[in-house]
């Protein structure tokens, strides 16, 4: 089968691209989905809080999906469920993208344009390697979530959380709801890795206390989890001996991070950033391999699925733009500049600009390190500083961006590198 | 009346099950766990060890290299996963290369084939990624990997098959002389048998000791490991050993049979005979001692630990044989490293012991072969699109770290012994062994296995009774 383009994944970064990608011109296209429907992980996100940026409205994390699903209907856009995507590699300019699902048996799709949008995965217990026995009742946030929200069934009764990330704290609320004990939520870092909201929503207004520097130094139990033994850590996230406390506890959630999922992306061979575990991408949102495009959590983890909607919808317009479909906005040329992160900016999403592909605006996206207070976000374009955007706070937990201005860096004489920065002073 | 009760489960109690069921003999084994190979059998280093460790003469020294020499047909007659890797056993000093030479002498004498001793620079020719501290290897290209899981699986399976009855989840209370046999007590009730067989592994000493004036005494040594992703499989193709000491081997770096790459384990002994937990002092050793032999230790890669224990016997040799103070009473304890090397030959020998005891003839339909759950991600795509074509469940991926299918789960639940709990599943196909570690699979195994079972998901268990996964409904 030939295609002009393969989306890989359903979720919301999928079906973002899918529309714009379509809106441009590409007729062409089919989504590979491996659930049972489209919507990826939203589909268990049963709260609100989402689409705020893009509706200007508080929807569920389904409504929000359902948005983007029926206009993904309404444009006519192939999809197929249940199918996996179990290798993807080059031929020349063509992508070699192979699925399986039960009504085709193994398939080979011959793409011009593939588009990876297969989201992330949570840290586990055994990545984290806390020692203990290995009991039934532990779970990642997420599984918990979907037994939860998908199934209606209860994960355990007395609950500790370790990681205060965005779906460990939506679980702490949810299992509360539901007639759970959440005895605590346990941090190793000194700050929380989720949103200021979810702590204030999902914590603070149920009294679950958030230890900071705290973290899960044994489980007990060898059938089902009877205790958890937490500890506080030091400066350099050690258990300080003297410290632990036993909580007695038959469900430890996890909520430690999420790593994208990049298994695909691999075997076909795209650069990877070392720091966000997702391609190295430029301007279009381009990976190394020409014609491949990556967006959502596969590309990095982000805080709100706005931000994956929005990032998407430019990777299928690129998409569309390679693909010829759509005139592209400066095409011919190929001159490059780097983004570099330095003093606290961890990296930058893209870390290339082409300045001949590049639209009036670009979005740069990045995260934080650390916790500050009253800094600048600092952009130099050479040594020439062109951006000093005051910040009252940053955390590692919220997605920052700046917005770069095509018309400033073609000012600027010989451009090869801007640099992203917290400015401190 | 059984003819033969085998206490035990695990490898060694299967390999014996499997080769008395070659003979018109009635076989019960029993084991208090749920399935099959849910001791110190699913938690080894899945080592098929040369024998250039035993002393010469040993129980350990004879079946090692008889076992060593049969894993590869049985492996191709069972069809489980085994490679002959190689293995090398580092040397650090000037003091080690006595104790090399001396692993050489004794392998020779034990009849291993194919020794040699290299220099550091030699073994890092053949392992890059070996430390620059190595000053002397002994390469032993007999040394190999096999799936203890599946090894344990196929024996269990194809001894099942062939008559043998298996009770499981059924604790062993008592054993008590009856007439010429024996009452076994069981949570399940008692029966009654000519001959025992003790493969309890570290509880054989427990069940020796209730029928025996002879004790003897195991004690449970604790290993702890850390694997690692498949991504750092390959950081070496050898098992790497270092120089033994006198809590055995010591830590080893290898990869697995499936690809994963594989640290530890610690020794240490413990009282607790269930005592499978991780620590993080054990972890933190293994890592430091891992690191001796190798540049630089992938530990950001590490997808999960394990700890197993072995059943250490005083005496640091197997006990294979029947008591000598209880007519009818076989043991097969003190099964330690090399146990899981010797497992077809522990058999071997046992049935030719038990069947000179209990002369039996041999059945004329012996099924000699068994096939195992096909494997989607190591199948080629012809043989994909022609086990989809037959089921299509063979399209649906569920794990999708390992690639594991819909179909190979309902075939590892549906085949003879077939599994019922998470664990089981895990075992026989590899779904949830990935680096997400079922996170996104185990609600969707969990459900195929209570569709399959005919139980509501409550009800599945991640291994024995008391580890169900949920509990109620919502707004319960």
């Amino acid at each position: 089968m030939d295609k002009d383009l393969v989306i890989i994944g359903g979720g919301p970064a999928g079906l973002a691209a899918a529309v714009a990608a379509k809106e441009a011109g590409v007729n062409d296209l089919l989504i590979l989905e491996r659930d049972n429907k489209l919507g990826g992980i939203l589909n268990q996100c049963i709260h609100n809080g989402f689409g705020l940026h893009t509706f200007k409205e508080e929807l569920t994390g389904p409504e929000y999906a359902a948005r983007f699903i029926v206009r993904a209907k309404e444009l006519e856009i192939p999809y197929k469920l249940e199918t996996m995507v179990v290798d993807i590699s080059a031929d020349g300019d063509a992508k070699i993208v192979t699925y399986m699902n039960r009504e085709e048996g193994l398939v080979v799709v011959r793409a011009k344009a593939v588009i990876l949008c297969m989201g992330c995965r949570e840290r586990s217990r055994g990545a984290l390697n806390i020692p203990g026995y290995r009991p039934a009742g532990i779970y990642t946030a997420g599984t918990a979530q979907r037994y939860v929200n998908i199934e209606g069934r209860m994960p355990g009764k007395e609950v500790v959380i370790l990681g205060s990330g965005d779906i460990g704290l939506i679980m702490a609320r949810r299992m509360t709801f539901e007639g759970a004990k959440v005895k605590l939520v346990a941090e190793l870092m000194p700050y929380s890795g989720g949103l200021k909201r979810n702590i204030a929503q999902c914590l603070n207004d149920f009294d679950i206390p958030l230890l900071l520097s705290h973290t899960v130094v044994d489980i007990k139990g060898k059938e089902r989890v009877e205790a958890v033994v937490i500890a506080e850590v030091d400066e350099k996230s050690k258990p300080i001996p003297g410290t632990e406390q036993e909580i007695k506890c038959d469900t430890l959630l996890l909520s430690c991070g999420l790593i994208p999922e990049n298994e695909l992306s691999n075997a076909l061979g795209v650069e990877m950033n070392r720091v966000t575990n997702g391609p190295l991408v430029n301007e279009s949102l381009e990976t190394s391999v020409p014609g491949v495009f990556a967006c959502g959590n596969v590309l990095h983890v982000h805080d709100l699925v706005d931000y994956v909607s929005e990032e998407a919808t430019q990777a299928g317009k690129k998409a569309a733009e390679y693909l010829g479909k759509s005139e592209a906005v400066n095409a011919g040329g190929d001159k490059k500049i780097v983004i570099k992160a330095v003093d606290g900016v961890r990296y930058t999403v893209p870390s290339i600009i082409r300045l001949d592909h590049m639209e009036d605006r670009q979005v740069v996206r990045f995260r934080v390190g650390a916790v500050y207070k009253k800094v600048a976000i600092q952009v130099l374009a050479g040594d020439k500083e062109i951006m000093n955007l005051k910040k009252q706070a940053l955390a590692p937990g919220e997605m920052e961006q700046v917005i770069l201005r095509k018309s400033v860096l073609e000012s600027i004489p010989d451009l090869s590198e801007v640099t992203v920065r917290v400015k401190t002073d | 009346m059984q003819d033969i009760i085998i206490i035990g489960a695990g490898v060694t109690g299967c390999a014996i099950a499997r080769e008395l069921s070659r003979y018109k003999l009635d076989v019960l084994v029993v084991d208090k766990a749920s399935d099959v190979c849910e001791g110190t059998s699913k938690a080894n280093s899945g080592i098929v060890h040369a024998g250039y460790d035993a002393e010469p003469g040993t129980l350990k020294a004879k079946l090692n290299v008889r076992g060593n020499a049969m894993m590869e047909q049985l492996s191709k007659d069972l069809d489980f996963s085994f490679k002959r890797n190689g293995s090398m056993v580092l040397c650090f000093d000037e003091a080690g290369k006595g104790t090399l030479k001396r692993l050489y002498d004794q392998g020779i004498q034990n009849g291993v084939k194919d020794l040699k001793i290299i220099t550091g620079d030699e073994a890092r020719a053949i392992e890059k990624e070996l430390s620059d501290e190595v000053t002397a290897a002994l390469l032993v290209p007999t040394g190999g990997i096999v799936c203890p899981f599946n090894l344990t699986i196929a024996l269990a399976e194809n001894a099942c098959v062939n008559g043998v009855k298996f009770s499981l989840a059924t604790e062993v209370t008592g054993i008590e002389k009856k007439g010429e046999g024996f009452v076994v007590k069981t949570s399940k009730g008692d029966f009654e048998t000519k001959l025992v067989v003790n493969a309890a592994g570290v509880y054989a000493a427990k069940f020796h000791n209730m029928v025996s004036s002879e004790k003897i005494n195991i004690i449970p040594r604790k290993g702890e490991y850390c694997l690692c992703d498949k991504n750092v499989g390959g950081l070496v193709e050898h098992t790497i050993f270092q120089l033994p000491t006198k809590y055995g081997k010591g830590v080893l770096v290898t990869p697995t049979v499936h690809g994963n790459l594989l640290l530890g384990p610690t020794a240490v002994d413990i009282d607790d005979f269930e005592g499978v937990n991780t620590t993080q002092e054990g972890l933190e050793d293994l890592l430091k001692r891992c690191a001796l032999s190798v540049k630089q230790i992938p530990s950001r890669q590490i997808i999960t630990s394990f700890a197993g224990l072995r059943a250490h016997e005083e005496k640091n040799d197997f006990i294979l044989g029947e008591a000598a103070d209880v007519p009818g009473f076989f043991d097969a304890a003190g099964i330690e490293s090399p146990g899981l090397s010797c497992a077809p030959a522990i058999g071997e020998y046992m049935a030719e012991l038990i069947t000179k005891k209990l002369p039996a003839e041999k059945k004329e339909n012996f099924v000699a072969t068994r096939k195992g759950v096909p494997s989607m991600a190591l199948a080629t795509p012809e043989e994909k699109q022609k086990l989809i074509s037959e089921n299509p469940l063979y399209a649906n991926v569920i794990c999708r770290c390992e690639l594991v299918t819909e179909g190979e789960i309902v075939d590892a639940i549906k085949r003879p012994l077939g599994a019922t709990t998470l664990d089981g599943v895990k075992r026989r196909t590899r779904a949830g062994m990935g680096r997400c570690q079922a996170g996104f699979c185990s609600p969707k195994t969990v459900e195929i296995l209570a569709r399959e079972l005919g139980k509501d998901i409550s009800e599945i268990c991640k291994n024995d009774e008391g580890s169900e996964f949920l509990e109620g409904y919502i707004k319960d």
